[in-house]
């Protein structure tokens, strides 16, 4: 069982001798084998969360656990996968993928095994040797996954993932990682500000405040879609034009106004 | 340089230019040595310059051929360089990745580094005798502050996200130093071993103003003392076009590095 659990959590930062409350009170459990969306207005704290989670800072008050065990430092048990990518430019496409098991002194027949075997499953054949500036946002964005994914962690961080991604190859990565998903079920925190993603992807979404950030509400999504049978639909145009869809959708994104609104005087 | 705004030239036209550029220095250095404002001794013409450049190509002066001189010099630069880079590139490395060190030494470094390689000059003659090590002090007090600074910079101002991606994929310290950290500040120890080359060959004729045997920097002094204005400037020359070389060279390695990790 690999659980990600805020337990009230709370994160402060100082500025020039004052503290600003980031977090207030997170209170979020992501099950096993689950995926939950964190969406919220910019600058309310939910990367600050997933950098809870991957261990890259510490919580004020609170504690968060992933597998019963608290967080405590990053480690290849939460592999994260960062919105500008952050592979070894130095590294080609295996290497970059491969560095972990390395780090865990995995045997080199292993290691191949392994490497190649999340290389086919990304569609990165034939770019083993290639490095990273050669290859275009979303291809670099599939090395990425695949470094993360190799490690069989128990809980993956996907901080806004597609972000830098054009709308095409978002949409496309989106569907990837949806069919990846199926083959190899992870425990997934996934941070997007685009709702269209969160609910085409995550089993559930859980909707943030504004600063200092809590978490609003949670909507189950995976009710929905197998209720509506969105599986049925290979596309993601198909999925986001279903009724059922589009209600969730406009929910979330009536939320979500709420707290910009709130935000003006 | 073109900036944007303007049309890019082609090749030929800038090359057609810097021939401009050079062609204009050099009419105007003859017109003002053969104006006769000035006795030709104390400014003698290009040709006067070039000859006595080829003449000293064979012919030995002060002991030596200009080749032979410029053989020493290389040999003591060389050690300079190396020794300046093999001890300011890892200790610019380690002030970057640990503070306290950093707090020691800035200061010290803050201070040295505004005093010219050539105010070393006596104290290197005085510690380090005339021979060899004093020259050698004096090229590595020129070639030393950028290879420091650079390296410095490049592990102090490390892209964080490589640094964290490493952390997340389990790296221990020494795999994060040798496989993280070193490869990501390799663009910015190259760009001060460039400098620093550079800077390093620009303090020879101070480092050869104390030497006693062979180099171009001591041909120059002979030159003067002799009052042959013509070796004076044929050795000028030599390490201007050494000089250029070597600026050259690095620049073309430097390019590489940097289009290998697609920076450029």
């Amino acid at each position: 069982m690999s659980a990600i659990v805020f337990e009230n959590v709370y994160r402060y930062f100082t500025r020039d001798g004052k503290s600003f409350p980031a977090l207030d009170g997170i209170d979020l459990t992501v099950a096993d084998k689950e995926v939950v969306a964190l969406v919220g207005p910019s600058g309310c704290g939910k990367t600050t969360c997933l950098r809870l989670a991957a261990g890259f800072e510490v919580p004020t008050k609170g504690r968060v656990t992933v597998g019963g065990q608290p967080v405590n430092g990053p480690g290849p048990d939460r592999a994260v996968v960062f919105q500008q990518f952050a592979l070894f430019p130095w590294k080609n496409v295996e290497d970059n993928i491969a560095f972990g098991l390395r780090n865990q002194g995995v045997s080199a027949s292993t290691r191949f095994e392994r490497v190649s075997a999340i290389i086919k499953l990304m569609g990165l054949e034939g770019y083993e040797t290639a490095y990273p500036h050669q290859l275009s946002g979303g291809m670099q964005q599939r090395v990425a996954i695949a470094r993360a994914y190799v490690l069989d962690p128990e809980a993956l961080l996907m901080d806004e993932p597609f972000g830098a991604l054009d709308a095409q190859t978002r949409i496309e990565m989106q569907e990837e990682l949806v069919r990846i998903a199926r083959v190899n079920p992870r425990t997934v925190l996934f941070i997007t500000h685009a709702v269209d993603e969160a609910v085409y992807l995550a089993d559930r979404v859980a909707v943030m405040t504004r600063r200092p950030g809590r978490v609003k509400e949670i909507l189950d999504v995976r009710n929905v879609r197998n209720a509506e049978r969105w599986n049925h639909h290979e596309r993601i145009e198909d999925v986001m034009d279903l009724e059922s869809f589009v209600h969730l959708r406009t929910h979330i994104w009536r939320s979500l106004r709420e707290e910009k609104i709130a935000v003006a005087p | 340089m073109a900036s944007t705004s303007q049309h890019p030239l082609s090749k030929v036209d800038a090359l057609i230019l810097s021939m401009i550029g050079l062609a204009g220095f050099l009419g105007i250095w003859l017109a003002a040595s053969m104006s006769g404002t000035v006795p030709r001794q104390f400014l003698p013409t290009p040709f006067e310059v070039l000859a006595r450049a080829t003449h000293l190509l064979t012919t030995p002066f002060a002991g030596a051929t200009l080749p032979m001189h410029l053989a020493r010099s290389l040999e003591r630069y060389s050690y300079g360089v190396a020794l300046a880079a093999s001890i300011g590139v890892p200790l610019g490395l380690a002030m970057g990745l640990y503070r306290w060190l950093d707090d020691i030494m800035t200061p010290v470094f803050d201070g040295l580094r505004f005093i010219a390689p050539i105010a070393w000059v006596p104290f290197a003659a005085l510690w380090f005798g005339t021979g060899i090590g004093g020259p050698i002090m004096i090229i590595f007090s020129g070639a030393f502050p950028p290879c420091l600074m650079n390296a410095y910079r490049g592990a102090r101002f490390v892209d964080q996200r490589y640094i964290e991606a490493a952390q997340m994929l389990g790296t221990n310290s020494l795999r994060t130093i040798t496989q993280v950290l070193l490869p990501a500040c390799f663009p910015s120890i190259i760009a001060g071993l460039r400098v620093g080359a550079g800077l390093g060959w620009q303090s020879l004729v101070g480092a050869e103003l104390i030497v006693a045997s062979a180099g171009v920097g001591y041909m120059i002094v002979q030159g003067q003392s002799n009052i042959s204005t013509p070796t004076v400037m044929a050795g000028m020359l030599a390490i201007g076009l050494v000089g250029l070389l070597i600026d050259v060279a690095l620049r073309q390695i430097e390019a590489r590095v940097r289009r290998a990790r697609g920076l450029a």
